[in-house]
């Protein structure tokens, strides 16, 4: 709804103003602290921007390498370094499972026509409402059978099996491409295979965007998958290593362990300014098609 | 296989174009109708394969499984052993059970209040059509993109009884306490480490990660009909009424969708409160319902017993989104699109 009165505009954009700033202030407080020396954290008042605009980038690389812990017989990598390649390896391998097994579902349910087909979509909906902790246990016995357990594989190959949320997604933004194309294809002699790969998925390309950007958002933040199915810390990813690197660091060195949460963000962020129309997108058509 | 039968008629219903056109008979090609579509299910299951696949490894059996196994004292090691109500019985009675239930109803039934008023809030700000509009919602969208290991960590820091910023900025509303009590300043409070700020203190962070709401909100304000508003306003509604006359009603379907996604997130907050405090302390104030089943899955190996809770919690869940559908089946409005 929109105001007109220049006093209510100016009385909006001043409490937006105030509200926008108080809700930065722990982002650059956390960099703010991570730029400080030790004993600067516990300054009284605390200041904003460290003394004599001294910034210690050097607790950057004292996390990244973390010399006290980093056996390079053991590892070659240090093991922020590690963290941060493991969880590429999983975001590669589950983003890329994720894209392919959801479109490939979601043109069968949206695009296609057979028995059984409206039935089990409507199954496929109604698992949406299972809480994880409901499924975890004998999903942790499947892994376990499998000698799966302390390996990266619980983490990833799940994701080529298809997600009720995707696939959900996925059919809604397949049904909104008009069907005279996939016929037009039909006509000229295509497999439903290839009308998926070169008509639908094309067109498809932001809803796929979406998909995939969830999924390298959860990949990245996932704190449980990688707490109960990991057990050795080479393998550790991001998260679970700076929860590791807090229980050891915890409740002293604050600028490290700001430091360390900067880095963990800072990717996210800028993805999400390389890609904000795609997040907005893919926010708004889950709120409201979901 | 080229065959006209598959994926017609698709797009009746909300998702279609609406510009079908009328097709013109292409089932004349085929022989009989059994067989197109017997090849009509064999292509629909071969793309929808991972999922039959996912659906029955990942949800079917585990679900049957989890159900049988809260029923059996089972620890991973050996086979699960059918104990009948046991589990459940052994719950009721479990008084770290019913602290961690109570912790986590109190939690959900203040964070999600929360969370509606001030997503609804700032949405409702950003929708004023005020300048940086883009540059706002950037802002509040920011702290969703942090992990929630870093967000607990970060809080942690801000929250430090000692050192923290919040009680630096606390000062000034603790020497107006003391000029209107008088007598010297309130000591401020510790937060994560006194019991009873603890909880308080982690709804204080959740409603810094609305971000999500504020944009679906977002979404749902703007398309709000325009002609409402003005109608309203030639009826006389000051800004208030309108909101309570026009915008809530309008995007009511959007309150409730928030409000499910909400409920199901807050009575599964476990990754916060565990990297704060495996424990829980201080006193168990921050143990939560999903942290008493992991450590019971997975620390003392109680997995049957671990599995009845999560079946107390999905009907809880259940349940209040069941209740919400009805409160609001009286109440929602859906718009005439």
């Amino acid at each position: 709804m929109q105001i007109r009165s220049i006093g209510g505009k100016v009385a909006v954009f001043v409490l937006l103003t105030v509200l926008g700033l108080t809700f930065l202030a722990p982002l650059v407080w956390m960099v703010a602290t991570s730029l400080k020396p030790i004993d600067e954290t516990m300054d009284n008042p605390p200041t904003w921007i460290p003394k004599e605009y001294k910034f210690r980038w050097e607790n950057y690389a004292n996390v990244i390498v973390d010399r006290e812990r980093w056996k390079p017989k053991e590892d070659p990598a240090p093991p922020f370094v590690r963290y941060a390649l493991n969880t590429l390896y999983l975001v590669v391998l589950g983003t890329a499972g994720t894209v392919m097994s959801n479109a490939l579902v979601a043109y069968g349910f949206a695009r296609l026509r057979w028995r059984g087909r409206d039935a089990l979509f409507a199954a496929t909906l109604a698992t949406m409402m299972i809480p994880f902790p409901v499924i975890m246990v004998p999903i942790f016995g499947i892994f376990r059978e499998l000698g799966w357990v302390g390996s990266f594989k619980p983490l990833w190959v799940p994701a080529w099996f298809g997600s009720a949320f995707n696939i959900f997604l996925l059919r809604q933004f397949f049904r909104t491409i008009p069907t005279e194309l996939s016929d037009a294809a039909r006509i000229d002699g295509c497999s439903e295979l290839q009308i998926f790969m070169n008509v639908i998925v094309p067109l498809a390309k932001p809803a796929l965007a979406v998909v995939a950007l969830f999924h390298f958002m959860y990949t990245w933040n996932d704190f449980l998958g990688p707490l109960i199915y990991l057990t050795d810390q080479r393998m550790f990813t991001l998260s679970l290593g700076l929860q590791f690197f807090q229980s050891q660091h915890g409740g002293t060195q604050w600028n490290l362990l700001m430091a360390a949460s900067t880095l963990i963000v800072a990717p996210l962020i800028l993805v999400f300014f390389l890609a904000q129309r795609t997040f907005i997108q893919g926010i708004t058509l889950t709120g409201l098609k979901g | 296989m080229p065959d006209p039968e598959l994926g017609e008629g698709e797009g009746g219903g909300e998702g279609g174009t609406g510009r079908r056109q009328p097709r013109k008979g292409p089932t004349t090609h085929h022989p009989t109708r059994g067989r197109a579509s017997r090849r009509g299910l064999a292509t629909g299951l071969f793309f929808v394969s991972p999922w039959l696949v996912g659906l029955g490894a990942f949800l079917v059996y585990p679900i049957c499984a989890s159900l049988y196994y809260s029923f059996c004292e089972y620890s991973v090691l050996l086979p699960a052993e059918f104990i009948g109500t046991g589990n459940y019985v052994d719950l009721v009675r479990d008084e770290v059970f019913v602290k961690a239930l109570a912790n986590t109803v109190i939690y959900a039934g203040l964070s999600l209040p929360l969370g509606l008023i001030v997503s609804l809030g700032l949405a409702l700000l950003l929708n004023t059509g005020v300048p940086l509009m883009s540059w706002f919602r950037t802002i509040f969208f920011l702290p969703v993109l942090v992990p929630m290991v870093a967000l607990a960590v970060l809080w942690m820091w801000i929250f430090n009884g000692e050192y923290g910023v919040l009680n630096h900025a606390l000062k000034p509303v603790l020497h107006l306490i003391a000029a209107v009590r008088g007598g010297p300043d309130p000591t401020p409070p510790g937060w994560l480490s006194d019991p009873s700020w603890s909880k308080p203190a982690l709804v204080m962070m959740s409603a810094w990660c609305v971000g999500n709401s504020v944009v679906i909100y977002l979404a749902g304000l703007q398309d709000v009909p325009q002609h409402l508003y003005e109608a309203a306003e030639l009826d006389g509604a000051g800004w208030f009424q309108r909101i309570r006359h026009v915008t809530l009603p309008s995007i009511s379907p959007v309150i409730q969708f928030n409000f499910v996604m909400g409920l199901i997130g807050s009575l599964q907050f476990f990754a916060v409160p565990y990297v704060i405090s495996p424990t829980g302390s201080p006193a168990r104030s921050i143990y939560f319902l999903p942290m008493y089943l992991y450590d019971n899955a997975f620390t003392y190996l109680r997995m049957g017993y671990a599995s009845a809770m999560a079946w107390i919690l999905f009907v809880i869940i259940f349940l209040l989104t069941l209740l919400s559908l009805k409160v609001s089946e009286r109440h929602i409005h859906y718009g005439g699109e």
